[in-house]
């Protein structure tokens, strides 16, 4: 419904995109397309230097990303008292402050953790994990992916703050298969083991079934009269239980706080350095939603990810380690189980098999 | 606003667990504003932490949607009423504006200010910077506020993004104002092209959602190539740029070894090769673009003269076929002159027309292409076959081959023409 209100509603300026250089630092503006070379003075401190001479320094520190107002006026301060007033986000969340001489950073740096923001995620660290709304907003969730990464990055501060990992971690959540955090190094994404659980009584009243039927990967949803009303069913042997028709229709619930459980998820890439972009494979399954802290997701990700530290040569991307040791490999060094389950027999899967003789021991 | 008392705070000891440890805690945020004592905001949040600490317990969401929109526009609200209402009443509606943030999230600390003090007022004071699509999120308003809270945001300068199926919000990379390796104004591209097409975010219209997505090089920082239905990657097509100095000063401090192990041998097409000067000689037309060697040696290498943009169409989540990426569409477009944004646009254009006819209900571009093959879509949007498109060409033998001749005389014909220009335009220089 549009909101009805006494007053003829104001119509919105259709603004669109809005325009960055009114906020954007003097020196980024100034120099915009006229930058020459960076490095990394310490993790979380980047020095880019303009064709002309000109230097900025970038300071970046880890955020909540679900933020209240006092918190990003905190930020505001610390941009203001500290830096110059002009800030820009990462699509990690995390935050990075411009400053124009590179006596400020230090001061910087020291303000920012006194507050609790941790400065890293430059470079060969553990960045930010990107995430989801879970169950603090999203209508469809199944677990709380704020959490989930509150937890994980506590243990894997480290590793934020330091830039000790072979190359950069991208680590993601998602709160269900759909898997809108995307891909990653590492994935943590809701895998649900049972197929929906329908209330008939309501399907008729809520669901508009064709659109139902049709969103189902598999075919495995039919139109069904049910106690005498018009429902739906579902064939449970077809049924993957991936939770496509919980959107489509609440009243088939995926969600239980037994069944939903979590799978990782390794070697998604988005970068096209060295080899060409990846999507993450399916490593360990069916570990429990464990809130508030998922212990036993942080173990997997941490075994995973220290074999990683570990074992990879410099510049090694998850993906490319395992490219070179072989799965084999991958799973003796991360103590996990191989199991039928993360054979492809999706469309497409064929070609995930290994056509050749090429074998490891 | 049915409850007359004031909304007691709940115990949440499931969240409070969440408070401890080195990294910033959304959930001290979360109560933080609930603490705020007759105000709205906190009356609101009271119950929402109520309810989240609830899901908790149960390991479930208590949310569901509606229709929730603002005057003059059908999406960009996130519309959330609570099926745990009864329990919960002050947080029984908690939608998300979701707003589109300035191209390469740049702020200034009085535009954080002025939202910050917005939400204060009409909405739960709690913002996301920023979600999955780019959108700042405005997390947590009652329906009657919703039209309040985008008119002052609407009044600074900000607008909604989208929602529902719509062209989406976009989001481009740092870019050109603070990044060497930037081959485009990912800035004017990503405001021409999102504002050429707002009426197709602001009033939904389409089968499904469609994303843009702008990154300055093949590192893809924005993640594109992964996310997006219409991925737009900046590269170049001469030469890489080298300064041999700074190249042995590379190799003098990292080391002759490290640099043969993680720059020379990591090129994933051998293009590289370090002489025995240590100065490094490329073999430009094997160079794939990847970006490796440029982010190793930033001070040595960098991307030629001659940058433009490749165009990958179809990247998408899971959601029905399984993820998929984009493929290469337009290897190459110049993007420097009126004229070449003009070309974007229209290219744009012909792709969400294409999509807005052709594609199911609920059907992403990607999964269109994978239903109805390549060849329909390129003819659909005008676009001639290209090598760049494939990784090799068809391995099976169920293929028509009947005007295959005509064919192979088109590609000669294009082919040695441009080889003819190519060699006249040698001749010249020399």
């Amino acid at each position: 419904m549009t909101v009805e209100t006494d007053v003829e509603p104001r119509r919105p300026d259709e603004h669109g995109v809005p325009d960055p250089f009114p906020l954007m630092h003097p020196l980024l503006k100034k120099n915009y397309g006229e930058w020459d070379w960076h490095d990394r003075l310490r993790p979380g401190v980047l020095h880019h230097v303009a064709k002309n001479g000109d230097e900025v320094w970038t300071v970046r520190a880890g955020t909540q990303r679900q933020m209240d107002v006092y918190t990003i006026r905190l930020l505001c301060d610390i941009a203001d008292d500290l830096a110059e007033g002009h800030v820009r986000f990462t699509t990690r969340s995390n935050i990075e402050y411009m400053v124009s001489t590179e006596e400020q950073v230090e001061p910087l740096i020291k303000k920012l953790e006194s507050e609790g923001f941790p400065v890293g995620g430059t470079g060969n660290s553990v960045s930010m994990i990107s995430h989801t709304q879970g169950w603090l907003h999203c209508d469809i969730p199944g677990t709380d992916a704020s959490g989930v990464v509150k937890s994980l990055m506590d243990e894997l501060y480290e590793e934020f703050i330091t830039e000790e990992m072979p190359n950069r971690v991208r680590i993601t959540t998602s709160c269900c298969q759909i898997n809108c955090g995307g891909q990653g190094d590492i994935a943590i994404n809701v895998q649900y083991t049972k197929p929906p659980v329908i209330n008939h009584d309501l399907v008729a009243g809520v669901c508009e079934r064709p659109a139902v039927i049709a969103r189902c990967p598999v075919a495995a949803i039919r139109p069904a009269m049910v106690n005498g009303k018009a429902s739906l069913e579902v064939d449970e042997k077809k049924c993957v239980c991936c939770g496509a028709c919980y959107p489509p229709c609440p009243p088939m619930q995926i969600n239980s706080d037994e069944s939903t459980k979590i799978a990782v998820w390794v070697g998604g890439k988005h970068s096209n350095a060295r080899t060409k972009p990846t999507f993450h494979k399916l490593v360990a399954a069916n570990l429990p939603n464990n809130a508030p802290r998922w212990p036993e997701v942080a173990a997997v990700v941490k075994k995973i990810l220290f074999a990683y530290k570990e074992d990879a040569r410099h510049f090694e991307r998850v993906g490319e380690w395992i490219d070179r040791i072989g799965w084999t490999r991958f799973f003796e060094l991360t103590d996990l189980s191989f199991t039928h389950h993360m054979i492809d027999d999706f469309r497409s899967g064929r070609e995930t098999l290994n056509a050749s003789a090429h074998v490891h021991f | 606003m049915a409850n007359d008392k004031e909304t007691s705070k709940h115990e949440s000891p499931l969240l409070d667990q969440l408070e401890s440890g080195p990294w910033p805690s959304f959930v001290t945020g979360l109560k933080r504003l609930a603490d705020d004592d007759g105000t709205d905001h906190g009356t609101m949040m009271k119950d929402l932490v109520g309810q989240l600490e609830h899901s908790y317990k149960t390991r479930r969401g208590y949310w569901k949607g509606g229709t929730v929109s603002v005057f003059g526009y059908g999406g960009g609200i996130i519309p959330r009423f609570s099926e745990a209402a009864d329990e919960f009443p002050d947080s029984k509606e908690f939608h998300t504006l979701r707003v589109q943030p300035p191209a390469g999230f740049h702020y200034d600390t009085k535009m954080l200010r002025d939202m910050c003090d917005i939400w204060e007022e009409h909405g739960s004071g709690l913002i996301a910077f920023h979600g999955q699509s780019g959108d700042i999120m405005f997390q947590g308003c009652k329906t009657e506020k919703v039209q309040d809270a985008f008119d002052e945001l609407n009044k600074i300068g900000l607008d909604l993004g989208g929602a529902g199926p719509a062209l989406r919000t976009s989001m481009s990379c740092v870019g050109h104002a603070r990044c060497e390796q930037s081959c485009y104004d990912e800035v004017r591209a990503h405001r021409t092209i999102i504002n050429a097409f707002l009426d197709e975010m602001h009033r939904p219209a389409l089968p499904y959602k469609f994303k843009f997505k702008f990154s300055g090089c093949a590192n893809d920082c924005v993640n594109a190539i992964h996310r997006a239905d219409f991925a737009v990657i900046g590269t170049w097509r001469d030469d890489i740029k080298i300064n041999q100095e700074e190249v042995k000063n590379y190799v003098k401090e990292a080391g002759r070894k490290y640099t043969i192990d993680n720059v020379i041998t990591r090129c994933p097409t051998n293009a590289l090769s370090l002489n025995d000067d240590d100065t490094l000689e490329i073999d430009n037309k094997s160079c794939v673009r990847c970006m490796h060697c440029i982010n190793v040696m930033t001070k040595a290498l960098s991307p030629g003269d001659d940058k433009g943009v490749s165009v990958l169409i179809g990247g998408k989540r899971s959601l029905k076929i399984g993820d998929t990426m984009g493929s290469m569409i337009i290897p190459f477009m110049k993007l420097e002159t009126d004229e070449d944004y003009e070309a974007l646009e229209e290219l744009a254009e012909k792709c969400i027309d294409f999509f807005a006819e052709n594609a199911l209900e609920h059907e992403r571009i990607g999964e269109t292409i994978d239903r109805i093959g390549l060849q329909n879509f390129l003819e659909g949007i005008e676009v001639d076959v290209d090598i760049n498109m494939i990784s090799h060409p068809r391995t099976n033998s169920y293929v028509r081959t009947d005007d295959f001749d005509e064919e192979a005389e088109k590609w000669r014909q294009k082919h040695s023409k441009s080889g003819k220009e190519d060699l006249l335009a040698k001749t010249a220089a020399e």
